[in-house]
């Protein structure tokens, strides 16, 4: 007895931390992406060529037939599938690179090596997706942020106060929210706001060039109705989520330690319990990402904006395969990559995850 | 200890009410006991037995709703901490009042470092500047035998086993150096090697720092080795009361006794079949008037169903001093 | 006791038996290392016998229990149950043989299929594994709900509308639905209340007698195990350090970690906690994934010396009947297997 105070020995070592297994980690899953990627490159060139439609349906009829086919020759749309496939790999992940280079540092590293053409348009596909890019991320973006801002507030609240009615309608607003889509919020909204109340505009101007403060009002004016029909979709999920993230957490035992401490509410549940909660959220939130880029199609032709989502329905209707297969392609890239980022995020904010 | 000295807590018919769908269930009924400055009183009882509900009922750390404290006082410091109300009452968690949980695996929160998490009570309660309360951070990661323990601040709860987890619960309930320590089973979850660092530990610092104990465990063992008095509780009552050895020496409930006799022991000679307690705890939906204990106890008569017994000193001294007991029959004067 | 009778064959025999599994880590998922939960374990359980095993949580207990009823793949070593080497077996042979072997878990609720009846759950076996009508079946189920004490009303009831002891004696019902021999107890006892642990004991001592049951009662319930085994091995980090007659290890455990562990143990008896002489170990138990080079105890025991750091002790006999892991139970030179120089510590390793 009399054996007071027993120190464990040095042996009991604290674990490495994560920064080099997290490294090991990311290059790991970049090696295990680059077969994943050509698979779907694959996947999706062989799809969207065995698609019915010609390139030239939207061509008039009463261009010969012979003429036709030198069109499509020149457009190489008869070459051999898989020549066509190799060319558009080297374009995709060489040459247009190489073009975006020289665009940023004034390099030659292209040195006018052929890009990925429009069959439609005869213009660079990367070139259209950079005109129409902003357009797309100035509303779909801003809805997304809108959504984040409002959703994880009503979500912690929702779970601080579970089966209240601020809970019980948030419950039947997020509900709606989801289970509605977005073409018939988006009409809705249209026939209320622009036909019958008449206080925004119906139709999304691209041209507009917001340089004065008339200007830029006649921006938020045309933004409100498809940022807040593509934000309350995106807000339902995320506060749906963060409150049963919250309610999860509010019932573990370090909470009640947290209170056995006296800190206040406030510590307990904006500190102790949503930094644990908002590990999830944050992930869903990386993940969701790229459906910025993919899931406004429909918003964006419900309210006729020139976006992404736009070019991929034009290109749909003309068989423009090279931008349809470049367009689809990019979305798995950044599919590919947000999954990563949502992993390596969950790393970060988690320091009892080690990735080995 | 200190006989007659002021107690630091005391506790007059407290009552706790679950309310649930199928109606309420009375978790603790009119639970009385006191503590001493300095003391460790043992609360022995098993699963739904109320024991861990009165000491969460003290300090308002039971969820309500489902929770309802309906009645009885908690005097703490010269006041009745059930009437402060709850920012009053959070100046007492974690200062007056520490506690240590059963599972440290999941008491910790796993995303701050063991330095913030014994620091946050130091800087709300004691006024420290966050610098200040790191030093003293480390020092009490000392003080509970977690060596290198300025290093040890920036880890994480993962990095640690459950026994050192349990360490730093401590030294986070020791923090503000509170009068009374509550300790909610806390060797449960232990292996039996950890569980006696972590009793080794307690009396030690019992001895450094003197503060009052509540030590919470349904293992008689634990209690026989470090309590200076025991409580049993049995269906949200206390059924006995006593000091440690008088309680051991001399049981007066049938509980406790079939209790003592129940357990295996792990020296002298060896039963060769294990005494039962038959039949099954009891989940109180109504306010007791009959005894909780009749249904299994061998001595129960008609008056254990009519009337819920009272708890009656046995030794002269009063009830709560001494030793006493909640039960209609005598041990010894029938059918022992 | 059965070691008095003249050599019976034993029912469960367990040679060197290994169970690692295996760590995967950079950036090409090599194998780089092996948890060694169990590390080369040999005992023997004769027929009526309980062994009881004993341990800290992580010391390979459990994974022993599971291997021997190949719930795992050994990775080395051999299980010879009623005279058939499990470990080797086909998975159609295995099933043939499940009924003579079967296990009862810790965890009662998480072990009994919430959709399905009691007579379902006790039931199954007997449609898996016989070719009775379903009368004859449920005649079977109302055998074993009586011989486990549960009544037969209860049996188009579901596991949640019973307490935690009563859904124990529902899973050991389910695992003597085919008569088995042999019986993985895997901490039966330990989610249970103290009041009810004893109904649970007597209750499959009983039908230990009554069936001529062997059991295997992994446990870290040092009093419990006292009372219901006949042997007792003690396990510590994937090997078994101590192998004895339950009298004799109780009264005087040879192993330094056996006597720690004994000595841990908090008795329900004041006056002798006040005067019991406690060996309190340092630290923790280190990851059976590195475990140290030597002894597997030799960081914490309190009577280590150079040799445990290096070299790591056999089990082998230092009494009659006894066999221990320890360098202080075996000559200081390698010598011939059975000259075995018994040294009684006089030290009881009661630091200061």
């Amino acid at each position: 007895m009399g054996n007071t105070a027993h120190p464990p020995p040095k042996s009991l070592t604290i674990r490495a931390e994560a920064p080099p297994r997290m490294l090991t980690f990311v290059i790991r899953r970049l090696l295990f992406a680059i077969p994943t990627l050509l698979l779907i490159s694959l996947v999706i060139f062989l799809i969207v060529d065995l698609a019915p439609g010609s390139p030239m349906s939207q061509i008039p009829l009463t261009i010969p037939p012979d003429v036709r086919v030198k069109m499509l020759d020149a457009m190489g749309a008869n070459d051999p599938l898989f020549v066509r496939y190799f060319l558009w790999l080297k374009q995709f992940f060489i040459i247009e690179p190489a073009y975006m280079i020289d665009s940023w540092f004034g390099t030659d590293l292209a040195q006018g090596a052929p890009r990925i053409l429009s069959w439609k348009s005869r213009s660079p596909v990367f070139d259209v997706i950079g005109q129409r890019l902003p357009q797309t991320m100035t509303v779909i973006g801003t809805a997304y942020l809108l959504a984040i801002v409002i959703a994880v507030p009503i979500g912690v609240y929702s779970a601080y106060r579970q089966y209240s009615w601020f809970d019980q309608v948030g419950t039947f607003v997020a509900l709606v929210g989801y289970s509605v889509p977005t073409f018939f919020t988006g009409l809705l909204v249209i026939v209320i706001f622009s036909i019958n109340l008449q206080w925004f505009p119906s139709v999304y101007d691209t041209t507009l060039d917001v340089t004065d403060w008339a200007s830029f009002w006649k921006q938020v004016r045309q933004m409100v109705m498809p940022v807040a029909v593509l934000a309350l979709f995106n807000a339902a999920e995320i506060s749906r989520f963060t409150r049963a993230s919250m309610l999860e957490n509010l019932g573990q035992d370090y909470v009640r330690t947290a209170r056995a401490k006296g800190m206040s509410e406030r510590v307990v549940v904006l500190k102790h319990v949503l930094r644990n909660s908002l590990i999830p959220v944050v992930t869903v939130i990386a993940l969701g990402i790229p459906t910025i880029f993919g899931g406004a199609i429909i918003t964006e032709t419900v309210f006729s904006i020139n976006g992404i989502g736009a070019y991929v329905i034009d290109s749909i209707k003309s068989s423009d395969l090279p931008a349809l297969q470049t367009l689809t392609f990019i979305f798995a890239v950044l599919i590919v990559v947000f999954n990563l980022i949502a992993d390596v995020l969950y790393g970060i904010l988690d320091p009892r995850i080690r990735y080995d | 200890m200190p006989d007659g000295a002021q107690p630091v807590l005391d506790v007059r018919g407290l009552k706790t009410v679950f309310r649930t769908r199928g109606g309420d269930i009375h978790a603790v009924n009119t639970v009385s006991f006191h503590l001493r400055p300095g003391e460790l009183l043992g609360v022995v009882g098993e699963s739904g037995s109320g024991k861990s509900v009165t000491m969460m009922s003290l300090l308002g750390l039971l969820p309500s709703p489902p929770a309802d404290v309906r009645g009885g006082q908690v005097w703490l410091g010269g006041q009745d901490i059930l009437t402060i109300g709850v920012d009053a009452l959070r100046e007492v968690r974690g200062a007056k009042v520490g506690f240590v949980f059963q599972d440290p695996m999941t008491s910790l929160n796993p995303v701050f470092t063991i330095g913030h998490q014994i620091a946050e009570p130091l800087i709300r309660h004691m006024g420290m500047t966050k610098a200040q309360a790191s030093v003293r951070a480390a020092e009490l990661l000392e003080l509970v035998g977690i060596p290198d323990a300025k290093k040890r601040l920036r880890a994480y709860p993962h990095q640690f086993s459950g026994g050192m987890r349990q360490r730093v619960m401590i030294a986070i309930a020791l923090s503000c150096d509170p009068d009374v320590l509550i300790a909610d089973e806390p060797t449960t979850a232990l292996d039996v090697t950890i569980q006696a660092q972590i009793i080794e530990l307690i009396k030690d610092l019992r001895q450094k720092l003197g503060m009052a104990i509540i030590w919470i465990t349904h293992d008689l063992g634990v209690i026989a080795g470090i309590a200076d008095r025991v409580m049993v509780m049995y269906g949200g009552q206390v059924v006995e009361q006593a000091p440690v050895r008088e309680l051991f020496a001399n049981p007066q409930h049938p509980y406790t006794r079939a209790l003592l006799k129940t357990i295996p022991k792990l020296g002298g000679a060896r039963a060769a079949r294990l005494q039962v307690i038959e039949g099954q705890p009891p989940i109180i939906m109504a306010e007791p008037e009959a005894c909780q204990f009749r249904a299994r106890c061998v001595h129960a008569h008609a008056r254990c169903e009519a009337e819920n017994p009272q708890r009656r000193a046995i030794d002269g001294a009063a009830v709560g001093q001494g030793h006493d007991v909640a039960c209609h029959w005598t041990a010894g004067a029938g059918d022992a | 006791m059965l070691d008095a009778r003249a050599t019976p064959t034993p029912l469960v025999q367990v040679r060197d038996l290994k169970m690692h599994f295996p760590i995967y880590s950079g950036i090409f998922r090599r194998h780089t290392g092996d948890v060694k939960a169990v590390d080369g374990v040999s005992f023997d359980i004769m027929p009526g016998e309980t062994l009881g095993l004993v341990g800290e949580s992580g010391c390979g207990k459990s994974t022993v229990g599971r291997t021997l009823l190949r719930l795992y793949d050994p990775t080395a070593g051999s299980v010879t149950i009623d005279g058939t080497d499990i470990a080797t077996l086909s998975p159609e042979a295995l099933r043939l043989k499940r009924p003579t072997m079967q296990m009862v878990f810790q965890d009662p609720q998480a072990s009994l299929n919430p959709r399905m009846t009691l007579a379902e759950i006790i039931g199954e076996p007997l449609r898996e594994h016989t070719t009775g009508d379903a009368a004859t079946q449920l005649e079977r189920v109302y055998e074993l709900m009586n011989a486990v004490g549960l009544n037969r009303r209860f049996a188009r009831r579901f596991p949640h509308e019973f307490s935690g002891g009563q859904r124990q004696r529902i899973g050991i019902a389910r695992a003597l639905a085919l008569n088995p021999k042999f019986i993985v107890c895997d901490e039966p006892i330990a989610a249970l209340d103290v009041s009810i642990q004893a109904q649970v004991v007597n209750l499959l001592e009983d039908l230990q007698d009554n069936l001529g049951l062997t059991y295997l009662f992994i446990s870290h319930d040092l009093s419990m195990v006292r009372h219901i085994a006949d042997r007792v091995a003690v396990m510590y980090l994937g090997l078994i350090v101590e192998l004895s007659p339950r009298d004799a290890l109780y009264a005087n455990p040879l192993h330094p970690y056996a006597k720690a562990l004994l000595s841990a143990v908090p008795e329900a008896d004041p006056a002798r906690e006040a005067t019991r002489r406690r060996i309190i170990l340092k630290g923790d138990v280190p990851s059976p994934a590195n475990p140290p080079k030597g002894c597997t105890f030799c960081t914490r025991c309190p009577q280590v010396f150079d040799r445990c750091r290096t070299e790591r002790p056999a089990l082998i006999e230092a009494e009659p009947g006894r066999k221990v892991a320890c360098h202080l139970f075996t000559t200081p030179t390698a010598g011939s297997t059975g000259s075995v120089e018994v040294t009684e510590p006089n030290q009881q390793g009661v630091s200061k």
